[in-house]
């Protein structure tokens, strides 16, 4: 405490280029907290897939529908427990930024399958009963800020209505939870049998079946059994673990991880050079300053702890400030409008944040720390 | 001269520069012994050895050969961190330029020396205030060192030099940079600090009338201790 003075003072010596260099520190911090929630929205995806769950879609690709009457047929195979089906619907409500999945699924059998979305028992029971209603995830609800009972009209993309008409109007019925903040509450579901009844054509088909096996390790085998089932017919099915579906989702934008790793590997280096140039620069205009601290008493190792502190200081200052706006900014939501259905500064992220801060002040003042340490008071005070 | 009395022993002390191939004797086997209460004026020309001989005696340089013992303690042959704690207490230093940090207040200046010693804030808040009503500057603690004229930033120099109340004071040019006026207020500051206080002072200067200030003078030429001047 006694040498916050010294260390403060130090740094505001030049206060233009101090403030110049954690305002980029800030803005890195700030970067980084984004970039790890959007990480970790790709990756929680393929994290929190069910083990014990398939996904199956058409061999081809994930665009043509498949038979409704495949289930059954799915629901015999050995190793298969349960299964359910659901498509991709794409409508719009009231505009078409406003992003997020809705789905025509079999109520009943897409809740058992996702024990993780969490329905109070008289809601899921108003929604079985309830052909169009609906029931909505609780980020979705508070965002559009939704109630049990309103209506939602939801102005479709392709799927137009036998009457010529586009719009879908479901009832709210009930709004479900996660079981943990990696859950994705962003879902807006409703039934399949109305979705399919009322659309103009398509009907009897979905666009994927999720499966629960009893044996998670026996996936691959089953998900072959499962492909064989159907074999030499005219919807030839590609069954993979969901993980593996998620994953191969997410890489259709291309490798999220390894493309915001080397974004962060650049910006780091960047304000690692930016810093560690402050800091040399900053002893270099001290040199007489250090002798003169050494000739009052300081030790080699008391001035190498006090350069490494001020380089400590500005990288916890910027740093702390950066993690700190980017929580603060990544708590008002996904900026995507809904696309991430997952958007937070993961604690570990913010924990291993703290520890860039450190190595950044640590490295950045290393070389400055160890050149003042080694500072000759003779020699210092010869060149001034 | 009692050994009790002694303060500052020099003993054939040689000090050697090598450059390139060039080897440059600024000491040669010089001798001095200072009292406690002295205050001795170190005079001669540029490259003398004057500057040399203060470094040895602080502690910042150590001698190629020979013994530097003060308050009979060996200190050329304390470790660099012995040193620094050494010097914290033993030794106060005086440069030609002040040599204060001007992002701190003459109050933190004169603070810099305690920070080392294991004093309480209210503590050193004492020292302080002491330090800087010895050099007539008690209501500049506040002030920033570019607040004051140059004979004041010498005082709060030697406020920060007597701060932890050390025995030595040495002084490197302390009149150098200074116009008469706060010339003679520094080097009566100086006195006073001598006869009042009991510090012992060793002062480099090129000035003879800032040496006449002092109790003896001595003159070093070519890396060699005289009483007289050399032409």
């Amino acid at each position: 405490m006694k040498f916050l003075p010294l260390l403060w003072g130090s740094l505001k010596r030049k206060r233009i280029r101090t403030g110049f260099t954690l305002l980029s520190i800030l803005i890195a911090f700030v970067l980084y907290g984004y970039l790890s929630a959007i990480n970790k929205a790709f990756e929680l995806g393929v994290d929190v897939t069910g083990e014990d769950r398939l996904v199956l879609r058409h061999k081809v690709s994930f665009s043509i529908p498949l038979p409704v009457s495949y289930g059954p047929r799915i629901a015999r195979i050995p190793g298969v427990v349960d299964y359910c089906h659901a498509n991709w619907f794409g409508g719009i409500y009231q505009d078409p930024k406003n992003f997020f999945g809705q789905f025509p699924v079999t109520p009943e059998a897409y809740l058992r399958m996702y024990p993780e979305f969490l329905l109070p028992e008289a809601q899921k029971q108003a929604w079985f009963a309830n052909r169009t209603g609906a029931v909505a995830g609780r980020k979705i609800a508070d965002k559009y800020g939704w109630k049990i009972g309103d209506r939602i009209p939801i102005q479709a993309t392709v799927w137009r209505k036998k009457d010529g008409s586009s719009t879908w109007e479901f009832e709210l019925v009930g709004i479900y939870d996660g079981a943990t903040p990696e859950t994705d509450t962003t879902q807006f579901l409703f039934h399949y049998d109305y979705f399919d009844e009322a659309r103009a054509f398509g009907n009897g088909t979905t666009d994927w079946y999720i499966i629960r096996i009893d044996d998670p390790p026996r996936a691959a085998e089953i998900a072959q059994r499962i492909d064989a089932e159907f074999a030499n017919s005219s919807f030839e099915t590609k069954t993979s673990t969901e993980k593996a579906f998620v994953q191969g989702f997410a890489e259709q934008i291309g490798n999220i991880g390894a493309i915001l790793g080397g974004i962060l590997a650049a910006v780091f280096f960047t304000i690692l050079l930016v810093t560690g140039n402050t800091m040399m620069q900053s002893v270099r205009e001290r040199v007489a300053e250090l002798a003169v601290l050494k000739t009052v008493g300081f030790s080699n190792r008391a001035v190498l702890a006090l350069v490494l502190a001020e380089s400590l200081t500005l990288a916890g200052l910027g740093g702390g400030l950066g993690l700190l706006i980017g929580w603060l900014a990544i708590l008002q939501g996904d900026p995507t409008q809904g696309f991430l259905p997952v958007f937070f500064f993961p604690p570990e992220d913010i924990a291993i944040g703290v520890g860039y801060v450190a190595a950044l002040g640590l490295i950045a003042g290393l070389l400055p720390a160890v050149q003042a340490m080694n500072l000759r008071v003779v020699d210092a005070l010869r060149r001034v | 001269m009692s050994t009790n009395n002694l303060l500052v022993s020099v003993k054939n002390v040689h000090k050697v520069y090598q450059r390139g191939n060039e080897r440059i004797d600024v000491l040669s086997g010089l001798n001095l012994e200072i009292p406690r209460g002295d205050f001795l004026a170190l005079m001669g020309p540029s490259g003398s050895g004057k500057s040399t001989l203060l470094n040895l005696l602080a502690g910042l340089d150590r001698p190629s050969e020979g013994v530097v013992s003060v308050n009979g303690e060996r200190i050329d042959q304390m470790s660099e961190s012995q040193l620094a704690r050494w010097r914290a207490g033993a030794v106060g230093f005086v440069f030609q330029f002040y040599n204060l940090l001007p992002v701190l207040t003459a109050e933190r200046n004169v603070e810099l020396p305690l920070l080392l010693a294991p004093l309480s804030l209210a503590q050193r808040k004492k020292h302080v205030q002491t330090a800087l009503a010895v050099v007539g500057l008690s209501d500049r603690g506040k002030h920033y060192p570019g607040q004051l004229s140059g004979g004041q930033q010498q005082r709060v120099a030697i406020a920060r030099a007597i701060a932890a109340d050390p025995t030595l004071l040495l002084c490197d040019e302390p009149t150098g940079d200074l116009d008469r006026k706060s010339e003679d207020e520094i080097l009566e500051l100086l006195q006073a600090l001598n006869q009042q206080h009991g510090k012992t002072i060793v002062m480099v200067t090129h000035d003879p009338h800032a040496a006449r200030r002092a109790r003896r003078i001595l003159y070093l030429n070519k890396g060699v201790l005289g009483t007289e001047p050399v032409e």
